[in-house]
C-alpha cells in the first residue's frame, strides 16, 4: 500500500499538479496577508470576491452571463499561453507573445474596420501578422545569433507603436478607441454558434472558446505525436545534435517562433472580433495579454491540456478582482495575485527536485531499516 | 532647442542608470529582466519620501531622503531575483517577467489604497510631489538643471572605476564569464552574483524616481515606468556591456526619446508629420538593426542566465 503512494509523487504529473497547486494556494495566502495589511476588515471578503468571481451574484442568470464574459477572456489568454509552451518546449523563451498579440489585433482590427473583410479573412489576417513578427525573432535567432528574448522585447514595443499608428486610421473621431465592429462590419464578428444563448444570450460567448480548445488539443498532438513535433524539440535540446541527426535546425527554430506567434496572434482576433473589447489607440504600455500567458503556461506545468485550466483560472481570478470593495481595495490586487503566482512557478523545478530527493533520502532509509531488520535474525 | 537638450539629458541620466544597474547584474551571470519592475519600485519609495516629507527640510536633505529611500526599496525588491535566481536556480527570465508585473501592480494597489484610506472618492493611483520636486532643479537661464544628471555622471565614473579598476568588479565580471574558474581561486560566486544583483536594484531604483520626476510634477503608478526598464536593456546591449559606450547609447537613445516629446516645436519636423510613435519606435528599431550585424560575436557575458551549480562540472 505505502510503496503505491511512493510512485505515486514519484509521478511527473502528479508532481506538477502538486507544485501548481502550491503555488495557487501561496499566491492566494500572499494575496490575503496584503490585503489584511491594506484593510484587515474587509480582507475576507475581498478574498472570496476573487476567488468567486461571477459567482457572487445572487441570480444564476447574471451567474451565467459574467460566467460568459470571463470564457471570453480566457480564449486568448490560452492561446498566448500555448504559444509560450510551445516556444518553452523547443528551448525558445517566447516572451514576445504580448508583441505578436498586438500585431494580430492590429491586423485583425483594421481587416475587420479598414477593410471591411468577413471574419475568417481578418482571424487568418491575425494568425498571419503573428506568425511573420515571430518568425522575425526567429531569423535573428538562427541566422544572427540574437537572443530570442532580447528582440522578442525590441518587437513588442516597436509592434505596440506601430498598431497604435494603424488603428489610429479606425478611431472614433472623439476617443482614443477604434469603431466598434458591430456598428461598422457586423461581418466581421466572430460566429456565435449559438453558444451565446447558453450563458443568457452574452453576445460575446462565440466560436473563440472551442476554437481555442481544439486549438490546444491540436498543439498537444502536433508536439507529442507527430514526427515534426519531435524535431522542433529535439532541435530545443542541442541544436548541434540535431543537426548532425540531418535536421534543418535554422528552419526549425523560424517555424517554431512562427507557429508560436500566429497562435498568439490568433488569440488577439479571439478577443477582438468577439466586439467585447474595443482597442486604445493611446495606449502606452504592451497588453499584459502575453506575459499573463507565460503565467498560464508555466501554472498548467507547460502541458497545453493544462494550460486550459490554469488559462481559465487566471483569468478567473482576474475578473473576480472586479468585485472587491472599491471603497478599501483596488481591482488591480489580482493582478498583484497572478504575478505572485509566476513568481512562485519559477520554483517548481526546485520543489520538484527537493520532493525527489527527500522521497530517495526516506526509500534509502527504509531499505536500511529493512536490511538491518534481517541481519538481526 | 534648450527643451530638447534637458529632455535628451534627463531621459539619458534615467536610461544610463538603469543599464548601468542591468551591466552590473549581467557581468555578475545574472539575466535582469526585471528591471522595469525594480523601477517601479523605486519610484515608489522615492515618490512617498517626496510626499511625506515635511515642505521646510532643507533641499540637501530632500535630495538625499529621496534617493536614499530610491535606493533601498529598489534593493529590497531585487532581492526576490537575487534569491531566486542565486539560491534556488529558477528561470531568470521567468522571474524577470513576474518581477515587472507585480511591481507595476503592487504598486498600483499600494498607492490607491492609501489615497482611498485619505478620502474615499479618491480612486486615483496618483502621487503629487510638486513642491518637493522643486529640489531637484536648479534654473540656469532657461535650461533647468536636475541634480539626478550629476547623479547619473557620478555613476557612470563609479561603474567605470569599481568594474574594471578594483578587485571588485574583476572578480565579479570572471563570475559571469567563468564561474567555474572564478570558484577554484577562491571567489565566492554566489556572494558576488548576490552584489550584482543588488547593485542593479540600487541603480534600477534610483532611474526609477529620475524618470518619475523628470518631466511631470505628479504620476500614475497604473502607467508603471512605460517601458524604460526594457530600453535600459537595449542601451546595455546596444553599448556591448561596457560603461562608456552605455553612456554614448544612452545619450542616443534618450535623444530620440526627447524628440518624441518636444518635436512639435521644430517646425521642418513638425512639417514632416511623423507620428510622435515613430520617434519612441526608433530606439528599438536601432538596437535591434544593430543587434543583427553585432551578435555573430557578441560581448554579453558567457555565464549569464546560467545559474551556479558547485557540483556541475
Amino acid at each position: 500500500m505505502k510503496k503505491e503512494k511512493t510512485s505515486l509523487l514519484r509521478n511527473g504529473a502528479v508532481q506538477t499538479l502538486l507544485g501548481s497547486l502550491l503555488c495557487i494556494l501561496l499566491g492566494l495566502l500572499l494575496g490575503y496577508v496584503i490585503l489584511m495589511m491594506i484593510n484587515p476588515a474587509g480582507a475576507n471578503g475581498a478574498i472570496l470576491a476573487i476567488v468567486e468571481n461571477f459567482m457572487t451574484y445572487s441570480k444564476p442568470a447574471s451567474q451565467l452571463r459574467y460566467f460568459g464574459s470571463t470564457l471570453v477572456k480566457t480564449a486568448p489568454l490560452l492561446m498566448c499561453s500555448l504559444s509560450v509552451l510551445f516556444a518553452y518546449k523547443v528551448g525558445l523563451f517566447n516572451i514576445g507573445a504580448a508583441g505578436q498579440y498586438v500585431v494580430g489585433t492590429g491586423a485583425a482590427l483594421y481587416c475587420a474596420l479598414g477593410l471591411k473583410l468577413p471574419w475568417f479573412l481578418c482571424l487568418i489576417a491575425a494568425v498571419l501578422a503573428g506568425a511573420a513578427l515571430g518568425a522575425v525573432s526567429g531569423v535573428l535567432k538562427s541566422y544572427c545569433n540574437v537572443n530570442e528574448v532580447i528582440s522578442c522585447i525590441m518587437l513588442n514595443w516597436i509592434s505596440l507603436y506601430s498598431v497604435n499608428m494603424l488603428l489610429t486610421k479606425v478611431k472614433e473621431e472623439t476617443s482614443p478607441y477604434t469603431y466598434t465592429l458591430s456598428s461598422t462590419n457586423e461581418g466581421a464578428l466572430l460566429p456565435s454558434l449559438g453558444l451565446g444563448g447558453l450563458f443568457n444570450k452574452n453576445q460575446y460567448v462565440g466560436l473563440a472558446i472551442p476554437l481555442a480548445i481544439v486549438t490546444a488539443v491540436l498543439v498537444w498532438v502536433l508536439l507529442e505525436k507527430t514526427k515534426l513535433g519531435y524535431e522542433l524539440k529535439a532541435t530545443g535540446c542541442n541544436k548541434y545534435a540535431a543537426k548532425y541527426c540531418g535536421m534543418r535546425e535554422r528552419k526549425n527554430l523560424i517555424l517554431t517562433m512562427a507557429i508560436a506567434g500566429g497562435l498568439a496572434g490568433m488569440g488577439a482576433a479571439m478577443l477582438f472580433l468577439s466586439g467585447f473589447e474595443q482597442w486604445q489607440c493611446t495606449q502606452s504600455a504592451v497588453p499584459a495579454m502575453g506575459f499573463n500567458g507565460i503565467a498560464a503556461a508555466f501554472l498548467g506545468g507547460l502541458n497545453p491540456i493544462g494550460a486550459i485550466f490554469s488559462s481559465y483560472f487566471i483569468q478567473h481570478i482576474t475578473n473576480g478582482g472586479a468585485y472587491v470593495d472599491k471603497t478599501m481595495y483596488s481591482s488591480q490586487i489580482s493582478d498583484v495575485i497572478s504575478a505572485l503566482i509566476i513568481y512562485l512557478c519559477a520554483f517548481v523545478l526546485f520543489f520538484k527536485i527537493a520532493l525527489n530527493r527527500w522521497l530517495d533520502r526516506r526509500d534509502e532509509k527504509r531499505q536500511a531499516a529493512a536490511g538491518k531488520g534481517g541481519d538481526g535474525k | 532647442m534648450i527643451l530638447l537638450l534637458q529632455y535628451t539629458l534627463i531621459f539619458a541620466s534615467v536610461l544610463l542608470l538603469v543599464a548601468l544597474g542591468g551591466c552590473f547584474s549581467e557581468h555578475s551571470g545574472v539575466i535582469n529582466i526585471g528591471l522595469e519592475g525594480i523601477m517601479v519600485m523605486g519610484a515608489l519609495g522615492g515618490a512617498l519620501m517626496m510626499k511625506f516629507l515635511p515642505e521646510s527640510t532643507p533641499a540637501f536633505g530632500m535630495i538625499l531622503l529621496v534617493v536614499l529611500a530610491a535606493i533601498l526599496l529598489g534593493m529590497a525588491y531585487s532581492l526576490l531575483l537575487a534569491v531566486a535566481a542565486i539560491n534556488f536556480k529558477a528561470d531568470q527570465t521567468l522571474v524577470g517577467t513576474a518581477m515587472n508585473l507585480l511591481g507595476t501592480a503592487a504598486a498600483t494597489v499600494f498607492v490607491k489604497a492609501m489615497n482611498t484610506a485619505e478620502s474615499v472618492d479618491n480612486v486615483s493611483s496618483t502621487i503629487q510631489y510638486i513642491n518637493a520636486k522643486k529640489a531637484f532643479l536648479v534654473n540656469i537661464g532657461s535650461f533647468e538643471f536636475n541634480w539626478f544628471m550629476l547623479l547619473a555622471a557620478l555613476a557612470l565614473v563609479g561603474s567605470y572605476v569599481s568594474l574594471y579598476k578594483t578587485r571588485f568588479g574583476l572578480r565579479l565580471m570572471a563570475c559571469g564569464e567563468h564561474p567555474q574558474a572564478a570558484d577554484s581561486v577562491g571567489i565566492n560566486v554566489y556572494r558576488m552574483r548576490y552584489a550584482g544583483v543588488l547593485i542593479s536594484g540600487l541603480l534600477g531604483g534610483l532611474g526609477g524616481i529620475v524618470y518619475i520626476t523628470a518631466g511631470v510634477s505628479e504620476w500614475k503608478f497604473e502607467n508603471g515606468v512605460a517601458g524604460f526598464g526594457f530600453l535600459a536593456l537595449a542601451v546595455m546591449i546596444f553599448g556591448q556591456w561596457k560603461p562608456t559606450r552605455i553612456a554614448l547609447a544612452a545619450l542616443l537613445f534618450g535623444f530620440c526619446r526627447a524628440l518624441g516629446n518636444v518635436y512639435s516645436g521644430f517646425d521642418f519636423l513638425k512639417n514632416l508629420e511623423i507620428p510622435a510613435a515613430m520617434y519612441n519606435m526608433l530606439p528599438y528599431i536601432i538596437s535591434l538593426v544593430v543587434l543583427a550585424f553585432t551578435s555573430k560575436k557578441s560581448r554579453a557575458p558567457k555565464a549569464e542566465g546560467v545559474p551556479y551549480d558547485k557540483g556541475q562540472r
